[in-house]
């Protein structure tokens, strides 16, 4: 009996209308996010059609990278030419240099996040060889390693090396260290505690890593293939050139960014499904 | 008497930067089967006294004995249940009471016999519904009771709670002490409990002993030679209360 005024006034104090609002907000904000990113997309196209077909003289050389004539390439080689399997190469080129960066980046963190004296000695070092860009060890790698994939593989995990081990040097200093306390009242050996605890808490930070990792290797690879391999998009790039091909050239500098994006996509929807 | 299970002669602990000694000549002596409780002050060192129990912490002076042997680590036969509930975020509820069941200095334990002991804990502690959960969906008693059923799923001879009940309702605490209860008359488990709750050391505990002081040594303990359940004993525990609550309020003040 008592309660019932009691509920009515407070109903009448939170206006159910106003109440329904944000949250119809918030739904028509997570509808449209997607929208105004290819809205964005849109606009960049837009952008690209206006400097190459209304704002270059007609028969001029801009004409053509028209996006018209790109696109029209593009579904052209995809289906009529060996591109396929120079995107093959070149993902196989990334996962191969990934594979390398992750084998050598995650136990050096681990190392360099476990011991301080380690991590002293070895900071500055990484972080000097970190900012030599990678493409200016080209001609020394292809001194070394010779002509073929080899110097790509070595370049690749040059690149990509230093976000994975950083990180994952972070994540073991940010290890809880209670988690490290029950694996020994388990008497975990070292091994356990390295498999069971260890590598599964850093993981999310390991994956930021390749993340970044990704990034970088997408744009030192095409650099890359343009030197001494006959396969991949770098080549091919170069091919187009040489062919006098600009609408290929085009519908390649478009493959190379939708790559890149799938590519990060990818990564993301990985550190995602971990977190 | 019998021979006790887990002892403790002398034992000093001094963190390294702290002013003075945590712990300092302290003794203690658990049998087989006991339920003792410690009372005390916070920042006594309770929990540092459990972790060195538990052969996680070297004392800097005295010894540690399971079994008569001196324990220079930790044991498998031994059990911590760590004032958090420390549950690993990556592994689901179930995972997290299986957790160390198959590390190789455990005793060896059949794939069979694992998932039987795990299902037996988890469906002790009532949590069989989550069982597939995440930490981060459990409350914070269900991530209690989980800690605690990963100490059951081994089978220890000696449990170490640190304060495991904190985070629980009423009934639920009732539950899991007489859960504590059972594990211990079925299994003859020794444990030693750390709570803040002295109608808890009360109900559960055949000890209980007092610490409190800096360092902290034992201030007092009694020993209850009561039936149970003593849920309904209020009038033969009302006096020990007392008792214990005026020796509690010492100890704080000597704090
Ligand atoms: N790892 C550590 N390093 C340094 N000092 C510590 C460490 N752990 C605990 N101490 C100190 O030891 C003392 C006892 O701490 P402890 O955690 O054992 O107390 P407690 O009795 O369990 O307290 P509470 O009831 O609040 O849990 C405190 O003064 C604390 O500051
Ligand atoms: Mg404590």
């Amino acid at each position: 009996m008592n309660a019932e005024p009691q509920q009515r006034s407070f109903t009448a104090g939170a206006d159910p209308a106003s109440r329904a609002r944000p949250k119809g907000a918030a739904r028509s904000g997570r509808l449209s996010r997607p929208l105004l990113g290819i809205a964005g997309l849109l606009v960049l196209l837009a952008l690209w059609w206006l400097g190459t077909d209304v704002l270059a003289a007609p028969g001029s050389f801009a004409r053509r990278f028209s996006p018209a004539s790109g696109f029209a390439s593009l579904g052209g080689l995809l289906l009529h030419s060996d591109l396929p399997i120079h995107v093959y190469v070149s993902l196989q080129r990334i996962f191969i240099g990934l594979g390398f960066a992750l084998a050598i980046g995650v136990p050096l963190g681990l190392a360099v996040g476990t011991f301080g004296t380690l991590e002293a000695a070895t900071t500055p070092a990484f972080q000097f060889l970190r900012m030599i860009s990678p493409l200016s060890w080209m001609p020394l790698a292809v001194m070394v390693f010779g002509v073929g994939d080899r110097p790509i593989y070595f370049l690749l995990a040059f690149a990509s090396v230093w976000p994975i081990l950083l990180s994952t040097a972070a994540g073991v200093r940010q290890l809880d260290p209670r988690w490290l306390l029950l694996a020994r009242s388990l008497a975990a050996t070292r091994w356990e505690m390295l498999s069971r605890v260890i590598l599964p808490g850093v993981t999310g930070h390991i994956l930021t890593g390749v993340r970044l990792a990704i990034g970088i290797l997408w744009i030192v690879l095409v650099p890359c293939e343009m030197l001494g391999v006959s396969a991949g998009l770098g080549y091919f790039i170069l091919d187009t050139r040489d062919r006098l091909a600009y609408s290929e050239l085009m519908a390649m500098v478009l493959l190379i960014g939708v790559l890149g994006f799938a590519l990060d996509a990818l990564a993301r929807a990985l550190c995602r499904r971990w977190a | 008497m019998s021979v006790p299970v887990l002892s403790a002669e002398g034992i000093a602990l001094s963190y390294p930067g702290a002013p003075g000694p945590v712990l300092e000549g302290f003794d203690l002596a658990i049998r087989p089967g006991e339920v003792v409780a410690i009372l005390g002050p916070s920042g006594a060192g309770k929990s540092s006294l459990l972790r060195v129990l538990g052969g996680l912490q070297r004392p800097s002076a005295g010894a540690v004995r399971m079994g008569g042997t001196v324990l220079e680590d930790v044991h498998p036969r031994l059990a911590v249940a760590f004032q958090d509930p420390c549950l690993l975020p990556w592994l689901t509820l179930e995972a997290n009471v299986a957790f160390g069941l198959n590390f190789k200095r455990q005793p060896p334990v059949s794939p069979t016999e694992r998932r039987s002991r795990v299902d037996a804990a988890i469906a002790e502690v009532g949590l069989g519904h989550a069982r597939h959960l995440p930490p981060s969906a459990l409350s914070g008693g269900m991530a209690q009771r989980t800690a605690l059923a990963r100490c059951l799923a081994r089978k220890p001879e000696v449990l170490l709670l640190d304060e495991p009940f904190g985070a629980l309702d009423e009934v639920t605490r009732a539950e899991m002490q007489d859960l504590l209860l059972k594990v211990v008359a079925d299994f003859g488990t020794a444990a030693l409990l750390v709570t803040h709750d002295i109608d808890e050391a009360l109900l559960v505990a055949d000890r209980v002993v007092l610490i409190g002081g800096a360092p902290a040594r034992q201030v007092a303990s009694w020993t209850l030679d009561l039936p149970r359940p003593r849920r309904d004993e209020v009038v033969t525990l009302g006096a020990l209360r007392i008792d214990i609550l005026k020796a509690l309020r010492g100890a704080v003040r000597r704090n």
